[in-house]
């Protein structure tokens, strides 16, 4: 503090007023049948008996055709870089130091991204197409959440071309689907 | 089928907010364990503090000191506190008008059922850090006066 403080630099000026709302969330059968297989190191979609897509983490519907989505399908460990942000901005609470990379990744033999956290890369050299793998935590951490994988790691893989990204099949690129 | 997976969790929205001057004077004397209002254009002294007078809307800047001591002209019985309230006892929400005021203002009561009723008198229980916070008032709770206890 320096020497010249005035009594009105000690006023109120502003309070911390936060608000907390309490959630009892229920993750719904076909998220529930995704963790399972989580918690066992697996990240399955499930695929649309219409259009043929496939989801992960699925929902148990394809939003598009709107048709229940029971059949199972095991994805690879690999994914390509749909699109990803740098974050700059501390967010409370969360162990994460800025900046770091989340990242739309496309799991090899899906269709549709998820989200998930990019690391042991250069952040100014992250792409569009890049391709990247799954960094698992020990297999004793493992537990009912995506963050079993704690982030994914670029490979040494060439890069998919945009028209490509979510269509890799689960036996993966290398250099052509 | 396995059974649903289930989980608690918090979303928490950590806002400061900017008291401006006003309140701010307000919350600041609070601190020092003294309540302060406004005196608006007809002369009512409205605690908290307005800004503005609600008649006339001009701009209002003359704070008045009143008693931490006043009189219950409504309230609310509490009688299964939730986790966001003051107390885990049964307590009272009440309209307070304290002396030197003419306007009520919102704050807890911790009596016990029976005693509450309107027109009792009550006096404000200080926090024991106070920091400039509404809660440097802890609550209100019925009235000593010399003499008694």
């Amino acid at each position: 503090m320096s020497e010249e403080t005035t009594s009105s630099e000690d006023d109120i000026t502003a309070i911390e007023t936060p608000v907390y709302l309490t959630y009892n969330f229920t993750a719904g059968e076909a998220t529930t049948r995704f963790l399972h297989q989580v918690r066992k190191g697996k990240v399955m979609g499930q695929r649309c008996p219409g259009c043929g897509n496939v989801y992960a983490p699925a929902r148990g519907s394809c939003a598009a055709c709107g048709l229940p989505t029971s059949e199972e399908v095991e994805l690879g460990n690999k994914a390509t870089v749909q699109s990803f942000t740098i974050v700059w901005i501390p967010i409370p609470n969360n162990p994460i130091q800025p900046p770091y990379i989340v990242a739309n990744l496309v799991p090899d033999g899906a269709n549709i991204s998820f989200i998930h956290l990019m690391s042991e890369c250069d952040n100014d050299s992250v792409h569009i197409g890049q391709r990247v793998e799954a960094v698992w935590k020990p297999e004793e951490e493992w537990d009912y959440a995506m963050d079993n994988i704690r982030y994914f790691r670029p490979l040494d893989e060439p890069d998919v071309p945009i028209e490509m990204i979510g269509k890799v099949p689960l036996s993966g690129w290398e250099g052509k689907a | 089928m396995s059974d649903l997976l289930r989980q608690q969790f918090v979303l928490g929205y950590t806002y400061t907010r900017s008291t401006g001057p006003v309140v701010g004077r307000f919350l600041t004397e609070l601190r020092q364990r003294k309540i302060v209002g406004t005196r608006g254009d007809d002369g009512r002294v409205f605690v908290p503090p307005m800004e503005f007078d609600p008649v006339t809307a001009s701009a209002l800047d003359e704070f008045v000191e009143v008693s931490d001591r006043g009189e219950v002209v409504s309230w609310c019985w509490i009688s299964e506190p939730r986790d966001s309230h003051p107390f885990d006892e049964p307590f009272a929400w009440a309209l307070v008008l304290l002396d030197g005021a003419d306007v009520p203002m919102v704050h807890a009561v911790a009596a016990p059922e029976a005693e509450m009723h309107t027109g009792m008198r009550v006096q404000a229980r200080w926090s024991e850090e106070p920091r400039g916070y509404i809660t440097d008032i802890a609550c209100f709770e019925p009235e000593v006066t010399q003499g008694e206890g």
